[in-house]
Order: C-alpha cells, then structure tokens, then sequence
C-alpha cells in the first residue's frame, strides 16, 4: 500500500455498485489512480451444480446468472446444447425466441437508463419512467408464462408455449408506448446540461483499447467498432431480418447512453419484421424426454443485452453434463473499468460502472 | 379542570398501541439488495405497485438509519458477515424479512458457497416464498409484518429489562 494515496472501500453495500461489489479505490484527492475490484460475494457455485444437473435441468439456473435480462442467458445455453446435439428447429420457434430476446433486450436497456440516470444524480426521477415501462413488457413476460422476471422461456427444442393474437396485440401496444416514452426520456435527458457535463468525454476508451481488452457489446460499440454477434455469425435466423448496428464515435458514458437508445429503436424494428413475418408450423423440435448427447464439446456465443454470452460444454454421453462453462460478458467488461476510471473523478466512477451495464449475478456466477 | 376538557381535547390510548401505531405506518426499509430479489424489490419501490401507499418509500442506503432489513436474494458466505454486520449497525426496534427462497433456506443453490437460509444469522420476521417473489407477494409479507408490529408491547422493553424479547 502507497501511503501518498487514500484508500477507500465502496461496497458491498453501496447503492450504485449494482449489486454486492468491493472495490477498492485509491485516490490523489478527488482524482482515482487505482481501482481494484473485489468479487465473490455473489459467487454460488452454479458451474459445479450444473455438473449433477440434467440438461433441461441447467436452463432454470441460467435465469438467475444475469437476472435482469434471464431470456438471453436461456437462449446462450440453449443454442449451445441444440449445436451439439446437432438439432434443427422449426422456423416459428425461431422466430418466437427472436421476438421475445428482443423484447428482453428493450426491457434490459430502458432499465439501464434508469440506473445510469440513477447514478449521475437524477434520482430516481428517470427511473420512475423506464420502471413504468418495463413492467408493460413483464406483463406481456406473465402473459406468456406466467412469470415475470425469471422467466425460463425457452427450452430445449424450441418454446414452451405459441404465441396467440392476443400476445401480440399486447406487444404491439408496448411498442407504441416505447415510443412514447422513448421521446420523452429523450427529451428530459439527451440535452440536458447536467447529463451532458457528467457524461461527454468522461470514462472514454478508444477502439484499439475496447478490443485489446476484449469489451462486447454496447460499450464496444460506443468506441466505434461494427462487432455485433446478430450480424457478423448470426443465429436463430437473424440473418433474414432488417436492421442497423449503431456505432458511437467517442467512446465515452454519453455515446453508450446514445448506443444504447438506439438499439432499443432496431429492437423494435425486428420484433414487428417478426411479428409480420411469423411463420406457421410447430413450435417445439421432437426432444427425447431422457436427454443425452454422445461425448463431444461445443462453444456458442450469442449477443446478450450486455455484450457477448457464451456457453462451452463438454459431454460425456450421460444425461448430464460434464462441465459447462460460462463467458460471461459482465466479468469481461468489467475488467476496462479501471483504465476508464483512471485520471477521473471519484463521483465518476458510479457513472463509468453503470454505464458498462455490469451485472454482479453474471460476474461471479 | 372541566373548562380545560372543553377548551383542549385529548385522547385517551394504550401507550403500546400509540407507539407500534406510529412504528407500523412509518417502516423504513433497509435499500439492500443482494441478488434477483432485489430488481422485485426495486419494482415495488416503483410507480405501478407503490410501497409509499403504507409508509415504507423512504429506502435508506445507509443502516444506521434504516430499520427493516429486507434480506432479497442469495446470501453466500462470503457476504454473510457483512450481512450480519449491516444488521448490528441498524439501530432498535428492527425487523428482518427474508424475501426469496435463497434467503429462506438457500433456495436451488444447495452448494458450498450459499448460506442455507439467513435465519442461521439473522432473527427473520416474515418469511416471502418465491423465486423471485412477485412484488405483490413483497407486499402481502410486508402488511403481515405491519400486523406483527402492531401486536408488539414496545413498553415492555422500556420498563423491563428482563422483558425484552431475545433479538
């Protein structure tokens, strides 16, 4: 320890750690010069459970790895079981895991802007907008399986359930709202004079950095690189459908928040191409109720809300798994919030953390 | 003394009823949030279900100030301490509720690195059942646990020492 600079501890109770996080900080007066993050106090030992879990039995816990966006993670693994087994799904399942990955991408982005907006001092006024939101899309969530936040709607082989027209009249009503509300956060905050000071040019990451230190998704973007896993290797029939990677220039917290607004708008776009274009047919493939793969290992990632989700497991050809191993975009983000947050402000380093959309149930799994 | 009835009106009550009275209708709740459970609780906190309808909007993030711990998601080892640690700083009278399965008794997580339910540390007062538990369900738990304040005898622990329920 360099007794030049103060240490201070933030967490694991801190109302913007986003969860139970320690990081330890050191600071020349206000500025930071080393950020050391603590984990492990959400650390539950999921991998090693998965190893005596069948592997239908494994898509429930994916829920409660990054619980805000739980469809994500039960398509990552799932796609990633389907390869090994080398199993064809039917179109309409595709489409059906398209719409509802995209509705949880929208739930997980306006979230966000609440929290970030949380952190950089409008309390909780902008929350009370996109939480109103959000529940909109839950209801649909409880519509469709009747629960709302770990939701465990996607199973091996395809859907649980078919979507009927009352679902999509609902969905189609959300999106209208969305767009509402979306004009008036954009309203209250794009050109805010508050927002703009906390956010432009503060926690910037030029492109070259962003890929050396392996940042995905929203984050990578903001810095200028064109990486999204839906266009570039794309799954579950994204290919057929419509719709622009946005990019930022600068890099910094106002070009994420810029991203990520966006990326809510081409969300909508693929929801209503998939809602039009939905198929007819079967929603589920023919899975054995007994399910066991011959030995063999795989890799798959998808594009999560929060950057690049992927599953690797090996088989042994009995029911259950013999290691699955989870890349989790959270814990590889999280690993650049130091090189954003030297030479910062203090205050800053709430605004960086959320504006990385970390997720502490997805770091230490 | 008969003209000061009429001029000054005043009310006659079990002084254990006036206090758990103003207690029960003015819980502040401990901004704590662990796991899953917690975006639940955030969700109450909000505009569609409303928690400020029985007095309990004002979340601290501090325990010093706070005086229910809602204990929502999964207590690992490695924060138990702390989670015990957070509780000993909130200062009496104070109420734990364990919302979720993990907090009730570790929930799908029968692994080495979970505490298998937080009564192995805390005095829980209202146990929530749930995975998460839907906000709703964070709402029934917590009337019950206005019922139970109400039922306290907080005068009790003011005369009696040896009283005073084992906290």
């Amino acid at each position: 320890m360099d007794s030049k600079f103060l240490e201070i501890n933030m967490g694991p109770q801190h109302p913007s750690t986003h969860g139970v996080l320690n990081l330890k900080l050191s600071l020349d007066n206000e500025v930071v010069v080393k950020v050391e993050p603590n984990l492990g106090y959400l650390h539950r030992g999921m991998e090693k459970l998965w190893e005596n879990r069948t592997y239908a039995q494994v898509v429930p816990f994916t829920d409660r790895l990054d619980y805000f966006c739980a469809i994500s993670n039960n398509l990552g693994y799932v796609l990633a079981v389907e390869k090994l087994m080398g199993l064809e799904i039917p179109k309409r399942a595709q489409y059906i895991r398209v719409i509802l990955t995209e509705i949880q991408r929208i739930v997980n982005h306006i979230g966000w802007l609440g929290f970030v907006t949380n952190d950089a001092g409008a309390y909780y006024t902008i929350n009370f907008y996109t939480f109103e939101e959000r529940e909109e899309y839950l209801e649909i969530f409880e519509e469709y399986v009747g629960a709302r936040l770990t939701i465990n709607a996607i199973r091996i082989g395809g859907v649980p359930f078919d979507i009927d027209d009352k679902l999509i009249s609902m969905i189609e009503k959300a999106l209208v709202e969305t767009e509402k509300k979306i004009k008036d956060i954009d309203k209250i905050v794009t050109r805010n004079r508050i927002w703009l000071h906390r956010t432009k040019g503060v926690g910037v990451f030029s492109a070259e950095d962003a890929v050396q230190f392996g940042l995905t998704g929203p984050a990578l973007r903001a810095s200028g690189v064109k990486w999204d896993i839906r266009k570039d290797i794309p799954y579950s029939s994204y290919d057929e459908f419509d719709f622009d990677v946005p990019t930022g220039t600068a890099g910094d917290i106002y070009d994420r928040y810029l991203v990520r607004v966006e990326e809510i708008k081409q969300s909508m776009r693929i929801i209503r191409q998939a809602i039009k274009n939905l198929p007819s047919g079967e929603i589920a493939a023919k899975v054995p109720k007994v399910l066991k793969i011959p030995e063999g290992e795989i890799f798959h990632s998808i594009e999560a809300p929060k950057g690049e989700l992927g599953f690797y497991i090996k088989s042994n050809g009995t029911d259950k798994p013999e290691r699955v191993k989870m890349k989790s975009p959270s814990f590889i983000n999280m690993q650049s919030l130091e090189s954003m947050c030297k030479g910062n402000m203090l205050a800053d380093v709430v605004v960086i953390l959320g504006s990385l959309d970390v997720l502490l149930g997805e770091i230490d799994k | 003394m008969a003209d000061i009835i009429e001029k000054q009106p005043f009310v006659l009550a079990r002084l254990d009823e006036l206090i758990t009275w103003g207690q029960k209708n003015s819980i502040w709740p401990f901004g704590s949030g662990l796991a899953c459970c917690a975006i639940e609780m955030i969700s109450t906190l909000m505009a569609r279900y409303d928690i400020s309808r029985f007095g309990m909007e004002v979340m601290r993030p501090s325990p010093r100030q706070a005086d229910l711990f809602i204990v929502a998601g999964t207590v690992t080892k490695k924060m138990a301490p702390v989670v015990r640690r957070l509780w000993e700083q909130m200062p009496d009278p104070k109420w734990v509720v364990a919302m979720g399965n993990c907090a009730i008794s570790g929930g799908p997580f029968p692994t080495y690195a979970v505490l298998q339910g937080v009564d192995k540390i805390l005095p829980v007062d209202v146990y929530i059942s749930g995975c998460p538990p839907t906000p709703q369900g964070l709402l029934h738990g917590l009337l019950m646990l206005r019922d139970k304040v109400g039922r306290e005898h907080p005068t009790k622990e003011i005369f009696s020492v040896h009283d005073r329920p084992n906290k």
